[in-house]
C-alpha cells in the first residue's frame, strides 16, 4: 500500500475507534491532515537543502454538556499505537470538558453527508528531481523550492458524516536572478511534464532578459499602474487578514467595515467570489460542512456576503455560508473584465508595470489602506513600451481608491495563483485572479 | 517512551554521520471574549528528524512514525535525499559543521504550567475581559494565551547528546472601542508581544486585571484623539515597538542565509554584503547590538543550536559599526565569516536554517525623563500594529497602536493612527539617545524558510530616540 492507502485505512480505524468509544451525551468531530512530502530547496541552481516529511495529525473535537474541548495529536499509521494515543487524548478531552465553563456558541454536530475523492498524480521520482530542475536551469541563477507528494484532508463525526480528499500534487516555486534583478514564477499541478516546466522556465528566462537594462529610480508619487495577476494575487491575500470575516466585522476589525456599512464603495468592475469549481481545494470545512460551489462575496463593487462560519452565525443570529472557523476565503476568484492582454501596455501608456508585490500589511485598517513593496519584474513603461526595470518602491494605498474610482480596467484573462504555503504542513488551495489597470496608484518611498 | 540513543544504535548505516532529533511539543490555546469562552485547544505534536551526511551533503527525513521501522524508513529516505542532492550541492560540508555537544537546558520556571488548571486560567481571563468593560463604546474585549511546552532531544553518531526543555507562555489582551466611522484597538504591548520562557507565575491575576483596565481606557482615549501629524520630526520609540524595529531592520538583514541568497525566493535577501562586516557604519555610535541567548526569560534563550554549537553572547554591532552576522556553522563555512549559534529548526519536520534568536539593543545612559525633556517637537510611539519592509530590509513602514505628542520637552496629548517610515541605515544613524532601562518582548511567529518555518524570537531593548523621521497618521 502507498502512503495514501495506508493513511486512509489508519484514519478510518482510529476515527471509528474514537467515535465508537464515545459515552452517553458525548459527540465528536474528527479531522485528519496528512502528507508525505519531498522538499528540495535551491540556491544558485544548486541544492541547498533537501528533506522528506511524513506526518499525520488527527484533530478531535469533543462536545459534552454544552462544553467543547479540542485536541490534536500526531498518529503513526500503526493501528495499535494510534488507538493507544486516541485513548490517551480522548481521556484528556473528557477531563478538559469537565473543567471548562459552557461554550455559549457551541455548534451542534450534524451529518453533512459523505464524500470520497482521491486524485492520483504523476510526480517526478524523488531521485530524478534534482536533474529535472538543474539541467534546464543551467546558465541562470535560480533560487526556489520544489515540493511534491500526497496531501490528504479527511473528516468524520459522530452523526455519521464522512469526507475524504486526497491528491498528489507538486509545485516548483522559483525565481531567476540577474544580480539583484529578478523574475518570479511557479509551475504547479498534479502531473509533472518536463516540457511544460522547461517552457515555463524559458518564459522566465525571456522575461529576465528584459531586466538587463539599467534600473530607473522613480520619485514617490501617484502613477498610472498595471498590476499583473501575480501582484493582484498578493493584494488579494489581504482579504484573508480579517477583511471578509463576519466575526471580525462584528468585533470592529474588518478592513471592509465601511464597504459593509455603505460608507465607501468599490468599482463596479471589481467582483470577488468563492469558487470551489476551480478544483483547487475541497469544499468541506473543519466541521465537515459543505460550502456552496460558488458564493458571491463582492459583486460589482458591492459587498454581498462576509465569510460566515456556523459559530459566528449562532453568535450573531445570521445564516452561515460554509466558511471555516477562520472565516477567510478558501477558493477566491476575482472575476475578469475586458482588457485584452495585447492591449495592456497600450492602455497603460506611461506608467508602471508591476509583476509582483511583497510584504503587504494594513497601514490604516479602517480605511482599507495597505502598504507594501514592489518586487521582481517591475518596469517603467513609456508610450506603451517597456523602457527599464525600476528600483523598488513602497506603496501606501487604500483599496477604496485603487479598487474604487481609480480602477480603470480588469483583464479578460485570469491566472491561477497556487497555494505554496508550507507552514507546519502543506496547504491546499489557491486563487484565480486577473490583472488590473489603476490610475494614481500612490508610492511613498 | 522513545529511547533515542538505543534507536540510534539500532539504525546505524553507511552514512558518514547520523543524527536523530526527537521533538515533542504541546501547545495550548485558551481564549475568552466578552466574558465568554472563545476557544480552547490543545495540539500535541511529536516526531523524529533523521539527519545524515553523505558525500559532503546533509539529507533530512522527518517522520511522525516513531516505531523502529518508521525511523529506519526515514533513515533510508534521508540517505537517498543526501545522495540525490550531493550531485549539485551548494557546498561540501563535513562533520565540522556538527560539533560534539553534551548538555541539558531548561527554561527558568518558577511555577510549573500544570499547577494552574484550565478553569483557573479561564476564570482570570473572564475577569480580565470584565475589567475592560469601562464604557459602552468598548465593542470587543479579548483575553488569550498560547502555552508551549516543548522538548528537543538530539543524539548523533559523533557522541552528542543534548536535551533542551522550553516552557513558553504568550499572552494577549486587547480592547476595541468603536465610534462613528472608526474603531481603535489597544493591546497589551502589541499582539502576543508579551511572550517569555516562564511558567504559571505569569498569570498574576491582579497585574492582568490592572493591565486589562488600562488598555481598555487607552482604546477609548484613542477614539477622541487627534490623528498623528504628517511631518518629519523626532521619534521616540518604546521597547514594545523597538522590538519590531530591531527584528526587521537588524535581525533579518544580518542573517547569513539571506546574505547568501538562500531566502531570495521567499523572504528576500539583504542590503548587507559580506565585505560590510567590520566596515559598515550601521548606526550612530550609541548603537550596540548583541546576539544574546542568555537572557533568563527571553523567548529564544537556549544552550545549543540545532547543529550542536554552544550559544554565547556576541556583539553584532559595536559603537554603530557592523562587526558580526547571524549565521550558523554551515553559513560560516560558506561565507568564511564568524557567526553565532543560530542554526535552528522550528520542529522535527524541518531542517535547521539561520535564525535570529534573541537580538538585543544594549542599554544607554539617558534617563527616560531626560529624553522627553530633550525633544522640542516629536512623537512617542508604543506597541506595534503594522509592519512592512522590503526584501533587502531597507525601506520600511511601521505603524503603532498609541502615541503621544511631545512639544517643548513635555508630553502634551494622545495621538491615534501613528505610523513612520524610513530606510534602515539612515534611520539607525539618526539614533540620538538610548535609555538606561530596558524591557523584554518577543514574537512566537517569525516566519521564514522554504519549506516555511515559524520560530520564536526575543528582543530586549531600551527606549530609543531618533531624529528627523517621517511620521504620519491615517
Amino acid at each position: 500500500m502507498n502512503f495514501t492507502e495506508i493513511t486512509k485505512k489508519s484514519f478510518n480505524t482510529v476515527a471509528d475507534y474514537i467515535l465508537g468509544n464515545l459515552q452517553a451525551g458525548e459527540e465528536a468531530n474528527v479531522n485528519l491532515h496528512a502528507e508525505e512530502s519531498v522538499f528540495i530547496r535551491f540556491n544558485g541552481s544548486k541544492v541547498r537543502q533537501n528533506t522528506t516529511v511524513e506526518q499525520r495529525t488527527l484533530s478531535l473535537l469533543l462536545q459534552k454538556d454544552g462544553k467543547t474541548a479540542s485536541f490534536s495529536f500526531s498518529i503513526t499509521g500503526d493501528e495499535t499505537e494510534d488507538k493507544k494515543r486516541a485513548d490517551q487524548w480522548l481521556a484528556e478531552a473528557r477531563k478538559e470538558c469537565a473543567l471548562l465553563p459552557e461554550d455559549p456558541y457551541q455548534v451542534p454536530l450534524k451529518n453533512n453527508g459523505v464524500s470520497d475523492s482521491t486524485f492520483k498524480g504523476a510526480l517526478l521520482a524523488e531521485e530524478a528531481v534534482v536533474a529535472a530542475i538543474t539541467a534546464p536551469a543551467a546558465g541562470v541563477d535560480l533560487a526556489g523550492l520544489y515540493c511534491a507528494g500526497p496531501l490528504i484532508s479527511a473528516n468524520k463525526n459522530s452523526k455519521g458524516q464522512s469526507h475524504w480528499f486526497a491528491t498528489e500534487n507538486f509545485f516548483m516555486d522559483y525565481s531567476l536572478y540577474l544580480g539583484e534583478k529578478a523574475v518570479k514564477s511557479v509551475y504547479a499541478g498534479t502531473h509533472w511534464n518536463q516540457k511544460e516546466f522547461e517552457a515555463n522556465l524559458a518564459q522566465s528566462k525571456n522575461q529576465l532578459s528584459l531586466m538587463d537594462r539599467p534600473k530607473k529610480t522613480l520619485a514617490p508619487g501617484a502613477y498610472r499602474t498595471y498590476l499583473a495577476p501575480g501582484a493582484v494575487a498578493e493584494m488579494a491575500s489581504m482579504f484573508s487578514w480579517g477583511a471578509l470575516s463576519f466575526s471580525a466585522y462584528k468585533q470592529g476589525n474588518s478592513a471592509l467595515q465601511k464597504l459593509a456599512d455603505k460608507e465607501k464603495s468599490l468599482s463596479s468592475l471589481f467582483s470577488v467570489r468563492e469558487n470551489f469549481g476551480m478544483g483547487l481545494t475541497h469544499r468541506f470545512n473543519g466541521l465537515g460542512e459543505l460550502a456552496p460551489e460558488t458564493l458571491n462575496v463582492i459583486h460589482q463593487g458591492q459587498l454581498q456576503s462576509f465569510m460566515t462560519s456556523t459559530r459566528s452565525a449562532k453568535e450573531y443570529s445570521v445564516e452561515a455560508n460554509g466558511a471555516d472557523g477562520g472565516e477567510y476565503p478558501r477558493a477566491m476568484e476575482i472575476l475578469p473584465g475586458s482588457l485584452k492582454e495585447q492591449d495592456i501596455l497600450k492602455e497603460l501608456g506611461t506608467g508602471l508595470y508591476l509583476s509582483n508585490l511583497h510584504y503587504l500589511n494594513w497601514s490604516d485598517r479602517m480605511n482599507a489602506r495597505i502598504t507594501g513593496m514592489t518586487r521582481y519584474a517591475c518596469f517603467w513603461v513609456e508610450n506603451g513600451e517597456i523602457v527599464a526595470p525600476i528600483a523598488d518602491l513602497r506603496f501606501d494605498e487604500s483599496l477604496y481608491d485603487c479598487l474604487g474610482e481609480n480602477l480603470l480596467a480588469v483583464t479578460d484573462f485570469q491566472a491561477v495563483d497556487p497555494m505554496v504555503s508550507t507552514y507546519e504542513s502543506r496547504a491546499f488551495g489557491g486563487k484565480k485572479v486577473p490583472g488590473m489597470l489603476i490610475k494614481d496608484f500612490k508610492f511613498t518611498l | 517512551m522513545l529511547d533515542l540513543q538505543r534507536t540510534l544504535n539500532q539504525v546505524k548505516s553507511d552514512a558518514d554521520w547520523v543524527s536523530l532529533r526527537h521533538v515533542t511539543e504541546k501547545t495550548t490555546h485558551r481564549r475568552v471574549r466578552d466574558e465568554k469562552i472563545d476557544g480552547n485547544s490543545v495540539y500535541f505534536d511529536q516526531g523524529v528528524m533523521v539527519e545524515v551526511l553523505v558525500n559532503g551533503h546533509f539529507g533530512f527525513a522527518g517522520t511522525s512514525d516513531l516505531t523502529e521501522s518508521g525511523i529506519k524508513r526515514a533513515l533510508g529516505k534521508a540517505i537517498a535525499m543526501a545522495k540525490s542532492g550531493s550531485s549539485q550541492k551548494v557546498h561540501n560540508f563535513t562533520t565540522a559543521q556538527r560539533p560534539q555537544a553534551k548538555g541539558i537546558y531548561s527554561s527558568p520556571v518558577i511555577r510549573p504550567i500544570d499547577s494552574l488548571s484550565a478553569k483557573e486560567i479561564t476564570d482570570i481571563f473572564v475577569d480580565a475581559t470584565k475589567a475592560m468593560k469601562v464604557s459602552d463604546k468598548i465593542i470587543s474585549r479579548s483575553a488569550g494565551t498560547m502555552i508551549v511546552e516543548t522538548s528537543f532531544h538530539v543524539v548523533n553518531s559523533s557522541g552528542s547528546e543534548v536535551q533542551q526543555n522550553f516552557s513558553i507562555v504568550s499572552t494577549d489582551f486587547s480592547a476595541t472601542s468603536g465610534g462613528p466611522g472608526e474603531t481603535q484597538t489597544r493591546s497589551d504591548n502589541g499582539g502576543l508581544a508579551r511572550c517569555f520562557q516562564v511558567g504559571a507565575e505569569v498569570f498574576n491575576r491582579a497585574d492582568i486585571l490592572a493591565r486589562s483596565k488600562r488598555i481598555a481606557e487607552e482604546s477609548l482615549e484613542l477614539l477622541s484623539a487627534d490623528n498623528c501629524p504628517d511631518e518629519a520630526m523626532d521619534l521616540l520609540l518604546a521597547p514594545d515597538q523597538m522590538t519590531l524595529q530591531v527584528h526587521e531592520s537588524i535581525g533579518h538583514p544580518l542573517e547569513y542565509d539571506r546574505i547568501l541568497g538562500d531566502e531570495r525566493n521567499y523572504a528576500g535577501w539583504s542590503f548587507v554584503k559580506p565585505e560590510d562586516f567590520g566596515n559598515l557604519q550601521y548606526g550612530s555610535k550609541l548603537m550596540n547590538v548583541t546576539f544574546d541567548p542568555t537572557i533568563a526569560d527571553a523567548m529564544a534563550s537556549y544552550a545549543f543550536d540545532d547543529s550542536g554549537l554552544k550559544a554565547t553572547k556576541e556583539f553584532l554591532i559595536k559603537d554603530g559599526v557592523l562587526v558580526r552576522g547571524l549565521g550558523g556553522l554551515e553559513s560560516q563555512a560558506r561565507l568564511n565569516l564568524p557567526g553565532v549559534a543560530n542554526f535552528r529548526s522550528s520542529s522535527w519536520n524541518r531542517a535547521p536554517i539561520d535564525r535570529m534568536a534573541n537580538i538585543n539593543l544594549e542599554p544607554g545612559t539617558t534617563k527616560f525623563q531626560d529624553m522627553i525633556a530633550s525633544i522640542e517637537r516629536g512623537v512617542f510611539m508604543m506597541a506595534n500594529k503594522s509592519w512592512s519592509i522590503d526584501d533587502y530590509r531597507n525601506k520600511f513602514q511601521f505603524g503603532c497602536e498609541y502615541a503621544k505628542l511631545i512639544e517643548n520637552g513635555k508630553i502634551t496629548k494622545t495621538l491615534k493612527n501613528p505610523n513612520y517610515r524610513g530606510t534602515t541605515v539612515k534611520f539607525w544613524n539618526g539614533l540620538k539617545a538610548v535609555s538606561e532601562n530596558r524591557e523584554t518582548y518577543g514574537s512566537p511567529f517569525c516566519g521564514k524558510g522554504e519549506p516555511n518555518q515559524v520560530i520564536r524570537v526575543g528582543h530586549t531593548t531600551p527606549y530609543c530616540l531618533f531624529s528627523n523621521v517621517e511620521v504620519f497618521g491615517a
